[in-house]
């Protein structure tokens, strides 16, 4: 069976398996190494393989804690499940990314970041603890401070088969988000905007890659707090715990010439104008604040048959704004368009393989083509110059030799793996292309 | 909107789909199936989901001597009962071995329609109810490949069909229900037709608007009314040599 992350890129011929309780999965260990695989919400090949096992039977939760708001779920259940079940009672999840489409399962392995990455931390800041059957079949309980933790939180589920954590939620007075949308006009402007909004929970920027000369690095800079109910008025006042919207579907592939640098650069010309004559304050609720392509089912059709690839790197504080200049600059120089882009500042992390450091994070997704796989290399390069390094659940590409000069910490990762005999249980097609 | 609904079979993947599709309505939910005490984790699930009252209750379909006697051990009678008891049993052990062949004629037919019957003897004394009885296409002509499963479910859908022209003057309605292919523990690992091929969810979802709505007899996905039509109106002179 063809197997493939978000992107559709690459396909990989690998067997799925499908547990429905822990004896059986226990009995695939048995049978060779394999991945755990949630949502498919990775990018590229993070949870794909000789042998995937789909976790999503695995979806129940267990228990929750009105006074602490720590909910205790097994892998398979979503941030969109928690969501519908814990936001009447005014409960949010600490840590979002992008898409709630995501399991409690691969948020761990990933451990993914949001807007609040600045101010909070990532989803891990937020994980109590973590059950993960081993390379014998036995479930191991670990907790911040533990090894099987630090391997865990951000390991790609290549520490083992995560079962059931307990995250903390956030108390919310509403579902609704007071956003503030400031207009740069260029690169400097953008990180001038960030620096200054230190203070803000939610802080991400839209980033126009295809804008030349001095508009390069135009962005729209989002803010963002969670409203209280005397913030309310109007429509949002009447609801308070909005529910999701329930959006269209991409029917079918694209043909992949639609998104081209011309229609990008048009669309990204558009949403700026549009953008920066809403420059100010306004409420937005939950959904469409976290999750705006969520509102669009199966967007990665957009791309077509041939699928896309993201590039997402980190530039540490010192080197940022010369390294994503170059970067920026490599990319309109390439003539490939990059139609979704983000740029976001993190703040400090401390963990053991986590891809989050100090400094600045920007994503870009590219088209399957020629074009943008020669670009790829060279995006690589720039980054390692910078001290920068990638982040693994959105790879499909990266060669083990860039993995090892911009991140050393997954070499431990692989020593330990040998010596404990995880790498005979648990391998993903990334870790074979990583050497992980 | 509330009430109860009652899951008899509790374990499998329409079944709980059900549950938390009424459940999502305010619904109270009480699953019934045999080995009662691992339901818990579901009904655990269901109540943190959905903030509703949820019981596990040990429910044997072949233990036909034990219904009223289940009936009479529920916290109260519920507002909708969903069967989705049933087990496919293998069509080649089932022509070999009659006490096979018995098992799946019992928990497809003879227990489905003896608890539903004593269900609505109850739900007619109290003056509403829903039944909703999950048959099967299999059950609309005999096959090679299943007719003792079919033959079954034939049963067990012409009793719901006799059911609801009994109860039809009165507030008690009777919903069928002929899912087609559903992705479910049953079905894993046959190659279906994806477009033919329902997930559990969809299913729950098609009951509750037929719940909503007042239907009588429902397929879920569209598509299988027409081929259903289709395999029924063959005469037997074609049907005899087909394999489907």
């Amino acid at each position: 069976m063809k197997q493939s992350g978000w992107g559709r890129y690459p396909r990989i011929e690998g067997r799925l398996s499908a547990p429905r309780d822990q004896a059986a999965l226990e009995a695939l260990l048995a049978e060779g190494p394999l991945i755990a695989r949630g949502m498919g919400r990775a990018y590229g090949d993070s949870a794909c393989g000789a042998h995937a096992v789909d976790m999503r039977h695995f979806n129940r939760m267990i228990a929750f804690d009105a006074d602490t708001g720590q909910l205790v779920a097994e892998a398979g259940v979503t941030l969109g499940e928690i969501i519908e079940a814990f936001l009447p009672q005014g409960w949010f999840p600490a840590v979002t990314p992008g898409t709630k489409f995501v399991s409690l399962g691969g948020a761990i392995a990933a451990d993914v970041h949001g807007k609040n990455h600045h101010s909070e931390g990532s989803f891990g800041t937020f994980v109590d603890w973590i059950e993960v059957m081993g390379p014998d079949g036995r479930v191991s309980h670990c907790q911040p401070g533990d090894d099987l933790f630090g391997w865990t939180l951000g390991g790609m589920g290549l520490s083992g088969v995560i079962l059931r954590a307990a995250i903390r939620l956030r108390r919310v007075e509403t579902g609704w988000i007071r956003q503030t949308m400031i207009p740069a006009p260029n690169l400097d402007a953008a990180l001038d905007a960030f620096a200054t909004s230190q203070s803000a929970t939610y802080s991400v920027a839209w980033i126009d890659c295809v804008a030349k000369g001095a508009s390069m690095g135009r962005s729209l800079v989002m803010l963002g707090e969670h409203a209280g109910l005397a913030d309310l008025r109007g429509r949002s006042a009447s609801q308070p715990l909005p529910p999701r919207h329930r959006g269209p579907s991409v029917p079918f592939d694209l043909p992949g010439f639609v998104l081209n640098p011309w229609t990008v650069r048009g669309f990204n010309a558009l949403y700026y104008w549009l953008g920066a004559r809403k420059a100010g304050g306004g409420l937005v609720d939950w959904d469409a604040y976290f999750y705006p392509l969520d509102a669009v089912g199966d967007w990665n059709r957009i791309y077509g048959r041939k699928g896309f690839l993201q590039f997402q790197c980190v530039v540490p504080l010192e080197s940022h704004a010369e390294g994503l200049r170059t970067i920026l600059g490599a990319i309109s120089d390439s003539g490939a368009a990059s139609f979704l882009a983000v740029l976001k500042r993190f703040g400090a992390q401390d963990s053991r393989l986590s891809f989050p450091m100090e400094g600045y994070t920007l994503a870009l997704d590219f088209p399957i083509n020629r074009r943008s796989l020669a670009l790829m290399p060279q995006l690589d390069r720039i980054t390692a110059d910078h001290g920068g390094r990638f982040y693994l659940a959105k790879d499909s590409r990266m060669s083990a030799e860039t993995l090892r000069q911009t991140d050393p910490r997954w070499q431990d990762f692989a020593r330990m793996r040998r010596e404990t005999g995880l790498s005979a249980r648990f391998a993903s097609a990334q870790s074979e292309r990583l050497g992980l | 909107m509330s009430g109860a609904v009652l899951i008899l079979g509790a374990r499998s993947d329409i079944a709980r789909a059900c549950a938390h599709r009424y459940a999502r309505d305010g619904f109270g939910v009480m699953l019934a199936a045999r080995g009662a005490a691992d339901l818990e984790p579901d009904a655990q699930d269901l109540r943190l989901r959905h903030r509703v009252a949820v019981s596990c209750h040990d429910f044997d379909v072949l233990d036909t001597a034990g219904f009223a006697g289940f009936l009479d051990s529920l916290p109260a009678l519920p507002d909708v009962v969903i069967c989705a008891v049933g087990a496919m049993g293998d069509q080649a052990q089932s022509q070999r071995d009659p006490a096979a062949a018995a098992q799946v004629l019992r928990a497809n037919f003879e227990g489905p329609a003896l608890i539903l019957g004593l269900l609505a003897e109850r739900f007619e004394a109290a003056g509403r109810g829903v039944i909703v009885g999950i048959s099967s296409v299999a059950g609309d002509r005999g096959r090679a490949s299943n007719y003792v499963y079919g033959a079954a479910k034939a049963g067990f859908t012409a009793f719901l069909s006799g059911l609801r022209n009994r109860l039809a003057r009165g507030p008690v309605r009777v919903i069928t229900v002929k899912p087609g292919f559903v992705a479910t523990r049953m079905t894993e690992g046959l190659p279906l037709n994806p477009r033919l091929t329902a997930q559990p969810a969809e299913v729950a979802e098609a009951i509750r608007a037929a719940d909503l709505r007042g239907r009588d007899v429902i397929y879920v996905r569209r598509i299988w009314r027409l081929v259903m039509a289709i395999i029924r109106a063959l005469p037997e002179f074609l049907f005899k040599k087909t394999r489907l």
